[in-house]
């Protein structure tokens, strides 16, 4: 158990909540438990979400799959459409055609533009251009806009040309059904193509100034940007054959917090060797990690961050340049940096942007072979690098075609212990001692969002809930009741 | 002019129907001359004031969801439900056949893969979970339902631009989704 994870004496303190975490995606929870000189004890990140998607999938047909389990998330549902797609590819035997893998990948690469762009713009920006303790009420894409619409405009229209591209690959911008087991099944038209190409050196060229944006702000702020919630862990990703980052398919490379690597080429197809999940108390989300370091010293962190430094090279000009003027910045100091997140999610997003152009330039993209099949197998793991990152889904499958196991490990679910040793790690230098305030207790969530959490569904809480809960109609009808087991 | 000031929120759903809300792109800005945010996640305003407009995405699943959904019915003028979950519970209603104690159960105790000793979680910050999940008008009153997994961003665009017009909104043939 690490430092303020559990404070020694908790009946006595005074309990501080930031609830609901805002300018996240989804929802939890964070409480700080204080002495009476203010001296933090323990924090800790709840996330209070259950939905028990691996359950009611069990019995469903595996090609309803791809569909149904991007509800879990409304903000990067292609991620989830792909990955049970890649799981079901292996149920199905099939060997992807060229052209479905290359709509797939324009799909995902699409999402990637749209959700780095949602972040940084509408999310976080504020806190990194207006101050981590400036005044609440303008610390919002509100006051983005009116502080610099300009930008603000560029980044609704980032948005808007990656969910154009996911409509037009997957049929709708949220929720489309374009991947299916063993491929896909619209192809790209060729005004589509076009309609795309004509945008895209404009996309470009914003998302070069993002990459500008974001390193000026560690420039100007050095000292403050690198030590931020700072902490050392290992970090996960996929990487292609030779090193190269590869946001769609690859093997596992972990490396430690001084480069070395305790994992690589790992075929995903058997994560189980590799990653357990610890269970705690008092959140619904599990805690992975690397088996062989076991759950206090092999826990990891995923995303953009460990992407950038887990792999050799990016293979686009403009973004590998980007990489390694961020490796070396400070001495490799920045990449270390819980703030370094966000830079490194503006080289992807720049990365992304390129990608896209590739794809659209290749007219192997407009091709109508789009699905295979082959020798049916029973079990199917699917893993892609979401947004957020590594995000794996693993599938049983019956001879009747239902599925009869499942689990799903979430990017953010990666995430979980690294983005609590960063709010720790907050807490310390900037809580500790002092009288709580609004801006303070910001700079905890300044923490979180830099790994761009998504947090989707479940809620927010005033005090403590009580133990037991009736739910009754505006007729005074109950509806449900549940007791808390002792 | 005074603007309409609204607030969102999303109960046990998957953050799609705001992200639909965004997707009306550029017309955001627009919007924004005449719309000002209470409560939503893209503010820091954690607790609703009184509102125009309150917005809820998702389904009822636990005892916060229906504390958050009590206190918008009492600070809202107008309450819409958007979205599947909102409406009829969504796809998280699929684990109402189930035994809640049993999804829990094999989620932390024996799906392979988790630390020997693994337990439910149960600590008094986690809300308890409802046996169902349950569309919000069985809860409050509400006063447009707005269907659709997610509504299109036209069909959201459409009911705001009725309603700051002073019509009823209408979304009709093409806008109506259900999908």
């Amino acid at each position: 158990m690490t430092d303020l994870e559990t404070a020694a004496h908790p009946e006595n303190l005074r309990r501080v909540a930031i609830d609901p975490v805002t300018r996240v995606e989804g929802h939890g929870k964070v409480t700080i438990l204080l002495d009476d000189d203010n001296r933090v004890h323990q924090v800790r990140l709840h996330i209070v979400e259950f939905r028990g998607f691996e359950k009611f999938i069990q019995g469903r047909p595996f090609w309803e799959v791809p569909v149904m389990v991007q509800r879990l998330c409304g903000i990067c549902p292609v991620s989830h459409h792909l990955a049970a797609s890649k799981a079901m590819d292996m149920i199905v035997g099939a060997k992807l055609t060229p052209t479905a893998e290359k709509l797939r990948r324009l799909m995902h690469y699409g999402q990637i533009l749209q959700s780095h762009a949602l972040h940084f713009f509408h999310l976080a920006s504020p806190d990194l251009l207006f101050g981590f303790g400036s005044d609440p009420a303008k610390r919002n894409v509100v006051g983005v806009i009116d502080a610099d619409p300009e930008l603000a405009k560029k980044g609704v229209l980032l948005r808007k040309y990656g969910q154009e591209i996911i409509r037009m690959t997957a049929g709708k911008r949220v929720h489309g059904t374009g991947s299916i087991p063993g491929g896909v099944n619209k192809p790209l038209s060729k005004a589509e193509r076009d309609a795309l190409l004509a945008d895209i050196y404009t996309m470009l060229g914003w998302s070069r100034e993002a990459v500008g944006i974001v390193r000026r702000l560690f420039d100007e702020n050095l000292e403050r940007f690198n030590a931020f919630g700072r902490f050392r862990s290992h970090g996960m990703s996929l990487v292609r054959a030779d090193g190269a980052m590869d946001l769609y398919h690859g093997g596992l490379r972990m490396r430690d917090a001084d480069g070395k690597t305790l994992l690589d080429h790992f075929d995903y197809g058997r994560y189980w060797d590799v990653i357990r999940e610890d269970v705690k108390p008092w959140s619904y989300m599990k805690f992975p990690y690397f088996a062989a370091l076991g759950p206090e010293a092999g826990w990891y962190r995923v995303g953009p961050l460990a992407r950038v430094a887990n792999c050799d090279f990016i293979p686009t000009p403009l973004a590998d340049h980007e990489r390694r003027e961020f490796l070396s910045f400070d001495g490799g100091n920045a990449a270390g940096a819980t703030l370094g997140y966000h830079w490194a999610r503006m080289i992807e997003m720049l990365h992304a942007a390129e990608t896209i152009k590739d794809l659209l330039h290749d007219d192997g993209i407009l091709g109508d072979d789009l699905v295979a099949t082959g020798e049916r197998a029973e079990r199917g793991v699917g893993v892609i690098e979401a947004p957020r990152g590594t995000l794996i889904h693993h599938y049983r499958v019956n001879e009747d075609d239902q599925v009869i196991r499942a689990n799903l490990i979430v990017s953010t679910t990666h995430n979980n212990q690294a983005m609590n040793e960063a709010i720790r790690a907050v807490a310390r230098r900037y809580l500790d001692g002092r009288e709580v305030t609004e801006g303070l207790l910001n700079h905890i969530e300044v923490a979180i969002r830099a790994f761009d959490p998504c947090l989707s569904c479940a809620t927010h809480a005033l005090g403590r809930m009580p133990l037991e809960v009736t739910l009754a109609n505006a007729q005074g009808v109950i509806l449900d009741r549940r007791a808390r087991a002792p | 002019m005074k603007k309409l000031r609204v607030a969102t929120a999303s109960l046990a759903g998957c953050f799609g129907c705001h992200i639909s809300f965004l997707d009306i792109d550029e017309r955001l800005l627009a919007l924004l001359e005449r719309i000002e945010f209470d409560r939503s996640p893209i503010t820091d305003i954690k607790t609703i004031g009184p509102c125009d407009l309150g917005l809820i995405e998702g389904g009822v699943c636990n005892a916060e969801n229906v504390h958050v959904l009590r206190e918008f019915r009492k600070n809202c003028k107008i309450l819409v439900a958007i979205g599947a979950c909102a409406v009829n519970g969504g796809l998280p209603a699929q684990r109402n056949h189930l035994d809640l104690r049993d999804i829990l159960e094999e989620v932390y105790e024996t799906e392979g893969g988790l630390s020997r000793g693994s337990r439910i979680p149960n600590d008094p910050e986690l809300p308890l979970p409802l046996d169902k999940v349950h569309p919000i008008h069985e809860v409050v009153k509400v006063d447009y339902f707005l269907p659709g997994c997610p509504p299109s961003a036209d069909a959201i665009w459409k009911f705001l631009t009725d309603l700051l017009a002073g019509r009823t909104p209408h979304l009709g043939h093409g806008l109506l989704r259900y999908d």
